[in-house]
């Protein structure tokens, strides 16, 4: 087994367009690694890299000590699954996973034993004749699984395996490949777009936008401490309300303008950003700290009367949008607060979980991210 | 002592070396050899019928795909980079090459030849082409290329959207469709003597074998001589084809046709529009882009049309085409230039043909 | 109301079909009832007599065997005089068609084949102008090739042997094979070709133990095209075979028929009938994969 590590990756494809600006990654071994990011962020680009499908245009892939950047992508002793599966579709189960063992010149053996193996620990063991048109979607991604648990490879690599998947087996091979992951303990590096395939699964998470790594983290830090608006935007579900405003002190105290906010920052926020008075900037406020006023009625500030344009309720929560001027705020509240759509309704910020953003690189201001 | 060993060693190294060489080269020269002997044997050698037959597909198949091994094994004896670059050209090469011969450099050396005389050793200038829009004959051919363009093509293509019509709203269905499909299977040279058949003539007073006469004599005409009818033998020739290609034009016709989502037409149906209607209204505007891919098709096949002339007339009775102009250039007068001369004006009328075809199919999707 | 419209229509569309049907269908049937007709009667009676007076029906098969075999029959006709007629050796030129078309249509699929896959996955400097010369080749009419290639063809003394219509065909047939195999195989999922590449398959392999198997249908579809038309062709076997004997095909076999004996109907009606018997054959039992390819590109002309 072996970690992965980037140095100044970069991708310029022959036209000229540059996808991957130099990215530093560091996977260390045995780390379930996953890249996120919306399409286009180079975030498969950059996997392809790794398996040697897409040629490096400058920059250092290393897998375990070994430089690999000129070696063959059957040499690099890694596994890929694919989003629509790539198995072979004129071979049996059986043979498409054996298939590998057999171009490496494996005695028989042992490829019958490593397969049943794989099938085994996979579900597949009553499946191996079979052949792929005759699987359920969920099937055959387990085979395309299968095919690189039988390599035993030193790093898996994913390429948004479960987007061709319903909802719900989306869920349940979630599931499977972190258990998965915590059976054979090898280096997995997964890419998604999904944020919440990401936050599951992810010993940390990798977010790119752009062929840039916005922030590599743990799933808790990147919702906890976003370390720009890109990222605090991106993670969470529904995502965190940012909107522009400017900082102002009075005194020792912060407030917050934004259109029709007037917001008291606690004091050690506020000693934090004092050099941003009287400063544009970003303020960013997950809608699960966005309460009704009746679960705080000591508050003594910062509550708003703000009226409810659509009310969504899923059951074990309900979802508030508000529009005043031409913000977009949503919060997220309890079920049993009776709310209606037109209906004005007294809201609390807590200001304790707010994100400060320069109004220019769109940093965070309060919590600086560590460096990986 | 160590001395000689290493010496020994590179000595071992350099005969392996020079075994592997040999080795090498061995295997194509001999693999070459014996293609060239089997050639030699097909093409002289006289062993039963059936055998040759068998030796020649074997031959033939088999030495191809050799071919590709023993190209493949080469190349795999370079390093890595050598056989990166190299290995591409394997694949696309022998299509390249046999490309360049037999389309490419012919176009070429066929305009070249066009400014020549018959013998191809004088250059005449535009005299071939000045020929060829004066000479009498050819202006003939010309009128009967038209006639089987505008004939060709409107009826093949009309009736084909007839019959997908008609098709799509019966029981008979797919019986319909093999029926009418079937004439493309048959050579032109079959469908000559079909339709030779139903064309032929006997002087009024005898038995009528001919279809054609039998059906116009029945309702009291006198048996004509349907091919020697000037300008109307051409238009008996083309319905020919349009016998041969109905069924092309029907089939994609057909599958555009149940390609017209269904809602559209219920709209249309909501709309209280007619069947009639529907079709004017919804369907035909709905496929206009495959009617253009299907004429066009059938427009280049009557421009090059040549089969159904020469073995149903030989081009007498002033029934010649551009196509079988050429042949007879070629082939009766020896006249290489003016041969080349028809063909590279064929050329040019095909093109601009092709483009629209193409760009049409192209708009569609591929294979499913 | 509604209901008695519509089985009016039915009614209209069904017979105006039928019709149609019989048009298309009525000539070659004729030739089939004449092929077995017995000589003296075809050319003085039409073939539906059969059906009108089928007392004086008079089937046979010899009109088959004379055509197969090529043995000389006597016969004697109504008026007494004793005539031979030589028969014509077909068989032979069936078996040329068959040496014709096998090789023909493999060849150009095989070297489209591999040709499609280095355009559609390999890179390699030229890639694009290549591919669009190969596919602007489709407007080159191959009568412009026929004078040049003769040319060739002799100084190579390669006229009137299989591999030159080989060849030719090949050289014909492989813009509309490159075209189609093309679309077919580039639009096979990249991540296939690349599991198999990480696999450790070489281009090599992955062309003939991936991509060839999966690309059945359009192979299918495609060898049906070409062996129509190689068998159907008259012009290049006309012109690279030449009227060398032991080498004609069917076609050119029947022109001869057609030029020699226009009036022997029974012989020609035969003849004609053998030369179809094997393409209709191919086409009706694989005509699905037939109407795929039509449905997939243009049609050689």
């Amino acid at each position: 087994m072996a970690g992965v590590r980037l140095e100044k990756i970069e991708k310029t494809y022959p036209n000229g367009f540059k996808a991957v600006h130099g990215i530093d990654l560091d996977i260390r071994d045995g780390e379930f690694m996953v890249l996120v990011g919306p399409s286009g962020c180079a975030k498969s680009t950059t996997l392809r890299m790794v398996a040697g499908l897409e040629e490096i245009s400058g920059g250092k892939v290393l897998i375990g000590d070994r430089l690999v950047n000129d070696v063959e992508p059957k040499d690099r002793d890694i596994a890929m699954v694919f989003q629509n599966y790539a198995l072979y579709p004129h071979m049996t189960v059986y043979k498409n996973m054996s298939w590998v063992l057999k171009l490496k010149k494996k005695p028989a053996d042992e490829i019958d034993r490593r397969v049943r193996q794989a099938a085994d620990i996979l579900g597949l063991t009553d499946m191996l004749d079979r052949k792929p048109k005759q699987l359920s979607g969920g099937q055959m991604q387990r085979v395309a699984v299968g095919r690189a648990i039988v390599r035993s490879p030193k790093v898996f690599l994913f390429d948004e395996p479960l987007s061709n998947l319903d909802a719900k087996l989306r869920v349940q091979m979630r599931v499977e490949i972190s258990r998965l992951h915590t059976k054979l303990k090898n280096t997995m590096i997964y890419v998604t777009h999904d944020q919440v395939e990401a936050m599951t699964m992810g010993d940390r998470i990798c977010v790119m936008e752009l062929g840039r790594i916005k922030q590599v983290d743990t799933p808790t830090n990147l919702y906890r401490y976003p370390a720009n608006t890109f990222v605090a935007g991106f993670i969470g579900s529904p995502s965190m309300n940012i909107v522009s405003a400017r900082l102002n002190f009075d005194g020792d105290t912060c407030y917050v303008d934004s259109q029709n906010l007037h917001l008291r920052i606690p004091d050690d926020i506020g000693k934090k950003v004092r050099q941003y008075d009287g400063k544009a900037i970003y303020f960013g406020i997950r809608p699960e700290h966005i309460h009704a006023r009746e679960t705080n009625p000591e508050a003594a500030d910062n509550f708003f009367n703000m009226e409810v344009s659509v009310v969504e309720n899923m059951g074990n929560e309900v979802y508030l949008y508000f529009t005043p001027g031409n913000s977009q705020y949503i919060a997220r509240i309890d079920p049993d607060i009776p709310v209606r759509s037109g209906d004005s309704h007294e809201m609390w910020l807590d200001t304790n979980y707010i994100h400060l953003f320069d109004g220019e690189t769109k940093e965070n201001l309060i919590y600086k991210p560590k460096t990986q | 002592m160590t001395q000689e060993r290493t010496e020994d060693r590179l000595l071992q190294k350099a005969l392996v070396g020079v075994g592997r060489l040999f080795f090498t080269l061995f295997v194509p020269v001999t693999a070459f050899f014996i293609f060239f002997k089997i050639f030699i044997f097909l093409r002289d050698g006289n062993a039963p019928q059936l055998v040759m037959t068998l030796i020649a597909i074997v031959w033939g198949v088999g030495g191809v795909a050799a071919l590709y091994f023993l190209g493949y094994w080469l190349i795999s004896k370079l390093s890595g980079k050598w056989n990166k670059s190299l290995l591409p050209y394997l694949f696309v090469g022998p299509a390249l090459v046999i490309l360049a011969w037999y389309l490419f450099i012919p176009t070429l050396r066929s305009l070249y030849l066009s400014f020549f005389n018959d013998t191809s050793m004088e250059f005449v200038g535009l005299a071939n082409f000045l020929y060829c829009f004066t000479d009498e004959d050819m202006l003939i051919s010309y009128r009967n290329n038209l006639i089987w363009l505008i004939v060709g093509t409107s009826f093949a293509s009309g009736f084909g959207l007839l019959i997908a019509i008609l098709a799509d709203r019966s029981k008979f269905e797919k019986i319909s469709k093999i029926l009418i499909f079937l004439p493309m299977a048959i050579s032109f040279v079959g469908a000559g003597v079909i339709w030779r058949f139903v064309y032929e003539y006997k002087p009024a007073g005898e038995d009528q074998i001919g279809l054609l006469n039998a059906i116009y004599t029945a309702f009291g005409g006198t048996p004509q001589a349907w091919l020697m009818i000037q300008p109307w033998n051409t238009v008996f020739l083309v319905f020919i084809m349009v016998w041969m290609w109905t069924g092309y034009a029907m089939v994609i016709y057909s599958a555009a046709i149940k390609g017209v989502p269904v809602s559209l037409i219920e709209a249309g149906r909501v709309d209280g529009a007619g069947e009639i209607r529907i079709i004017a209204a919804i369907t035909i505007p709905y496929i206009k882009g495959t009617i253009i891919a299907v004429s066009t098709t059938i427009l280049i096949i009557t421009l090059k049309i040549f089969d159904i002339v020469y073995t149903m007339t030989g081009g007498l009775f002033d029934t010649d085409v551009v196509a079988s102009m050429q042949y007879k250039q070629m082939f009766a007068q020896h006249d290489f230039g003016m041969g080349s001369a028809i063909a590279v004006l064929l050329f040019i009328a095909i093109i601009p043909v092709m483009y629209l075809n193409l760009r049409q199919f192209g708009q569609q999707e591929g294979f499913k | 109301m509604k209901k008695r419209k519509q089985r009016v229509n039915s009614f209209m569309v069904n017979g105006l079909l039928l019709f149609l049907c019989l048009v298309w269908t009525v000539p070659t049937f004729g030739l089939l009832m004449t092929s077995f007709r017995d000589r003296d009667v075809v050319s003085k009676t039409g073939w539906w007599t059969v059906f009108t007076r089928p007392d004086q029906a008079e089937l046979t098969l010899d009109n088959y065997e004379q055509v197969l075999s090529g043995k000389t029959i006597t016969l004697v006709d109504s008026k007494g005089n004793q005539q031979t007629v030589k028969g014509d050796n077909l068989t032979r030129a069936f078996l040329n068609s068959l040496t014709v078309s096998i090789p023909a249509v493999v060849i150009p699929i095989l070297i489209a084949s591999f040709a499609a896959y280095g355009f559609a996955w390999m890179d390699f400097p030229g890639r694009k102008v290549f591919f669009i010369l190969v596919v602007a080749l489709l407007v080159v009419p191959l009568q412009i090739s026929l004078i040049p290639l003769l040319r060739d063809y002799g100084r190579l003394e390669l006229t009137g042997t299989f591999l030159a219509i080989w060849l030719a065909h090949t050289g014909f047939g492989l813009p509309l094979s490159v075209y189609l195999m093309y679309n077919y195989i580039s639009q096979l999922p990249r991540s296939i070709i690349e599991s198999a590449i990480i696999d450790g398959c070489s281009h090599f392999g992955v062309f003939w133990k991936l991509i060839l198997p999966l690309s059945v249908p359009a192979i299918a579809s495609l060898a049906i095209f070409q062996f129509l038309w190689v068998w159907n062709d008259l012009l290049v076997a006309l012109v690279f075979i030449g009227s060398k004997p032991g080498v004609e095909v069917l076609t050119q076999r029947l022109l001869y028929l057609i030029g020699s004996r226009g009036q022997d109907w029974h012989l020609l009606c035969a003849g004609a009938f053998i030369s179809m018997a094997l393409p209709l054959m191919v086409f009706i039992s694989l005509q699905r994969y037939f109407v795929r390819g039509l449905l997939a590109g243009s049609v050689k002309g």
